[in-house]
């Protein structure tokens, strides 16, 4: 049938029109389709960032922009690996930790140097580490084989949460606390708080790296000496978009991924209905672990150094914050990749400005606490919109 | 003399399907009614108008001779009516005494006054002869003193109508005969009783007053003098029974599709062997706390076995729940909302819970998602599942039976040969109850075997092959056609066999 009115009938507009619906309805149903949609998170980073941009126009220069963008991967990484655990339902503290562990690890195995006058006292000394620096330094692929280590320590603290969880049944939370609280104590003690720096090149590297850079002329103002070209694409942003995605594929593409939400919605249903649901919690620890070590990877490239207490302070804050205001649920059962790319993205901003803002950090934190609350409250109401919806 | 509580031409409907219909009667004060109907009848929906949990959609309740028209059960508390329900509304982790005072606790100075409620509770507790401190955790008492306690409560309260559903279903023979002896204190006491049984001779014993219902309506009704059993059953049933089940479309094949032989677990079960055969629903019976949930588990691979070998289709079954499943068995628990759906998930992901490994792709196990869709599509199809859009409709939006549809249906996609099914219509209303006995009587014509486990005698009279009965962790015996209910439910409770 074509759409056109049967001949003979002039179609009467006023009749035709749709009925006059009070403004405030339509509004409310935008609203409420705005409050559910996947890009929530991006559109009020967008909003914030186009409000802000008129009183801080550093906001939105080259330099800043690459600044930001560069606090965001490593970030991104650690809050995907959180993403997971906290779709099983449970919650993964030790994830700082393990960068710590991981960061001390790939330093001590491949530094070309190290000062007796600072690392002496280290237990490693001496056995790991000498003046000549690390036990691989110098042989071929020292820092691929440093990075597999990392990767392997992770894994395993991974493992050892996992097995706790799963298998003895004991809290998440309890569990990841006490590795936590071990992990960055074995991670401290190993150089005695001490740094350990001349990493090679071939590592540093993988913090930097301009694959695609954008010269947007000379700098004119600047007092110290400062970059003239903007790296847009670097090797953070490679690695971390890639472990993303790769993630996003898993939890949304795959059985596996199935059986994560399984497990985090109804871990009795999943039982009883053959979900392999040890095997996937301690898979889900073993993921955030690594995603720890890789974002360790990063960071310690990029401050060129092994740093037992990388992960420390808040950092935890900023990425279960982040992860959750993405719109994943404490919960369980409920969690995205791109809603954490989009979490970590407002987080990173929100710090960002904050800082720009000359905030001390005291106030920056109560801000970020502030923000957090909000977020949950966010969940709240948008929890509710979805169940009145079905 | 006014009644206690008169009902003048209530009816209630869901959706147009009425469920009590133009309901009138009066209960004197002091008088004790036995309310009799079969499953479905409109007792609970009756019950759960004069509780203020459900409105009537006409009529009117006079209480005491004032319009009576409660919106919350809190109001029925507060006219003086109280439940004794089936499933007892205590708090398993708080003492005798909390319990009773749950919802008032006296103070004095700001602070609780523990002394003044345990000399309460106690002497209620003396009253009902229940030999306990008032300070005893309610989770350590057995069901029968349990439900005493909630007669504590009903008493402390002082109310004037107390209501009991189907209270001696969990009930040791010295346990009922004890709650007789309280009921003919409450009684000697002036109170008001409305007594719900499936179990006539309780209700003979009990009452003095019979008011039977059935498909919602006041079908007969008069002093229990002139209400012989054969009388009510008349009265209860007016049709064939055959009518609420559907007709068996095959029969069972001689082939043993699975075999349980010494089946045993310290303190849970004890030496339990049977076999079950292709084709055949093999019905079992049991109290609560007989034993048959946990044998359901233990079987599944949920539970541990101290003793006793397995065998689906003549190959030892062992391992892991997922191995039994792999090998071709399905286990619907009694609990669907706690252990057999993901309420939250979209009724697609539950469809497909038990089977999703055959959609996984690749080394990766990539979702094949457009075969997902049909899939799950074709299997909400033949399940007859009243749905939404099945990929994004969370199953929690849809009916009772309509979600247990879906816990059966998940495990179709396995292909299963050997189903345990533990109260599969519980808490699913009348209609949808006879599809999900269409849906089992499919499952066994299509050659599965079935072990049907319930607590309603009817429906497994209704549905089996064969009945087994079990009492406390033992197999006491095994039923063949024509069944005797009687004999049944006395070999439950372990009663002599008249």
């Amino acid at each position: 049938m074509s759409e056109l009115p049967p001949a003979g009938i002039t179609p009467r507009p006023d009749i035709r029109a749709p009925a006059a619906r009070p403004a405030g309805a339509d509004l409310g149903q935008r609203v409420r389709a705005l409050l559910l949609s996947d890009y929530f998170v991006l559109y009020l980073s967008l909003a914030y960032f186009l409000a802000l941009v008129p009183f801080l126009p550093t906001l939105s220069t080259p330099g800043n922009i690459v600044n930001l963008m560069s606090n965001m991967w490593p970030l991104l990484v650690v809050a995907v690996g959180q993403t997971f655990v906290l779709t099983i339902a449970g919650i993964d503290l030790s994830q700082g930790a393990v960068m710590g562990l991981t960061s001390v690890v790939v330093a001590m195995l491949i530094a070309t140097a190290a000062p007796a006058t600072v690392l002496a006292n280290a237990p490693i000394w001496g056995s790991l580490l000498t003046e000549q620096g690390g036990l691989l330094a110098g042989i071929p692929f020292a820092s691929a084989v440093g990075i597999a280590a990392m990767l392997a320590v992770a894994a395993l603290v991974g493992l050892f949460n996992g097995l706790a969880v799963a298998r003895l049944s004991m809290p998440p939370f309890m569990v990841t606390l006490v590795t936590m609280i071990a992990v960055a104590a074995f991670a401290i003690w190993l150089t005695q708080s001490n740094n350990i720096r001349e990493l090679p090149e071939s590592f540093i590297s993988l913090g930097k790296g301009d694959i695609v850079s954008v010269y947007l002329g000379p700098k004119l103002e600047s007092q110290l000496p400062r970059r003239e070209v903007y790296s847009f694409i670097t090797w953070p942003m490679v690695i971390a978009l890639a472990a993303a995605v790769f993630a996003h594929i898993l939890l949304n593409r795959t059985v596996f991924g199935r059986w994560v939400f399984a497990v985090g919605i109804n871990r009795k249903a999943a039982e009883i209905s053959g979900v392999p649901v040890a095997r996937v919690i301690v898979t889900v620890f073993v993921i955030s672990a690594v995603c720890a070590a890789i974002a360790s990877i990063l960071y310690t490239a990029r401050l060129e150094t092994g740093r037992p207490t990388l992960g420390g302070g808040n950092f935890l804050l900023d990425v279960i914050g982040a992860t959750v205001i993405g719109g994943t649920s404490l919960f369980g059962g409920k969690g995205k990749v791109i809603w954490t790319f989009f979490g970590v993205l407002f987080f990173v901003l929100l710090s960002n400005t904050l800082n720009l803002l000359n905030l001390s950090a005291f106030h920056i934190d109560m801000v970020k606490g502030g923000v957090i609350l909000m977020a949950a409250l966010l969940d709240v109401v948008r929890t509710r919109l979805m169940r009145s919806a079905t | 003399m006014t009644a206690l509580l008169a009902f003048d031409g209530l009816s209630k409907d869901w959706f147009g399907v009425p469920a009590v219909t133009d309901f009138t009667l009066g209960i004197e004060p002091g008088s004790s009614l036995g309310l009799i109907g079969e499953n479905g009848a409109g007792k609970s929906t009756l019950m759960n108008m004069v509780g203020g949990v459900v409105a009537p959609s006409s009529g009117r309740m006079t209480w005491q001779g004032e319009p009576y028209a409660p919106a919350t059960p809190a109001d029925a508390a507060r006219r003086g009516i109280a439940f004794i329900h089936q499933e007892l509304n205590l708090f398993t982790n708080l003492s005798i005494a909390e319990n009773i005072f749950i919802d008032g606790f006296p103070r004095r100075f700001g602070l609780i006054d523990r002394a003044r409620i345990a000399a309460t509770a106690r002497s209620l507790l003396q009253r009902l002869d229940l030999d306990h401190a008032p300070d005893t955790i309610v989770g350590e008492l057995a069901p029968g003193e349990r439900q005493l306690v909630e007669i504590a409560k009903a008493l402390h309260r002082e109310a004037d109508l107390i209501i009991f559903d189907e209270p001696t279903t969990s009930l040791t023979p010295r346990e009922t005969a004890r709650l007789f002896d309280v009921i003919a204190r409450l009684r000697a006491e002036g109170r008001t009783l409305i007594y719900i049984s499936h179990i006539l001779g309780d209700v003979t014993r009990v009452c003095d007053q019979v008011a039977v219902l059935r498909d919602g309506r006041l079908i007969d009704h008069g002093p229990v003098a002139d209400f012989p059993v054969p009388r009510m059953i008349r009265a209860m049933i007016g049709r064939e029974l055959s009518g609420l089940f559907p007709d068996r479309s095959a029969t069972p094949s001689p082939t043993v599709i699975f075999r349980a032989e010494g089946l045993g677990q310290p303190g849970v079960i004890e030496t339990i062997s049977f076999e079950a055969h292709a084709g055949e629903i093999l019905g079992l019976f049991g109290l609560m706390g007989s034993g048959r949930s946990e044998l359901a588990r233990a079987a599944f691979g949920l539970d541990p076995l101290a003793s006793g070998t397995l065998a689906l289709a003549d190959r030892p079954l062992t391992g892991p729940t997922a191995a039994r499943i792999a090998a071709g068995m399905a286990f619907v628990t009694e609990n669907r909302r706690e252990e057999g759906l993901m309420l939250e998930a979209p009724v697609a992901d539950n469809l497909s819970l038990v089977a999703v490994r055959a959609f996984g792709r690749g080394p990766l196990a990539l979702l094949d998602r457009e075969a997902h869709a049909v899939a799950t599509e074709r299997a909400r199809a033949e399940l007859g599942v009243r749905a939404g859009r099945i990929a994004t409709q969370p199953v929690k939006a849809l009916s009772g039976g309509n979600q247990q549809k879906v816990v059966i249906g998940k495990w179709l996609m396995a292909d299963p040969r050997f189903f345990i099914l533990d109260e599969p219509t519980r808490g699913v209303d009348v209609g949808a109850k006879y599809e999900i006995y269409t849906l089992i009587d499919r499952l066994a014509a299509a050659g599965s075997g079935i072990l049907f486990i319930s607590s309603e005698v009817e429906e497994l009279i209704g549905m089996c092959d064969r009945i087994l009965v079990m009492s406390r962790g033992e197999l006491v015996r095994a039923f063949t056609p024509p069944f005797n209910r009687e004999q049944i439910l006395a070999s439950a409770f372990r009663e002599a066999v008249t």
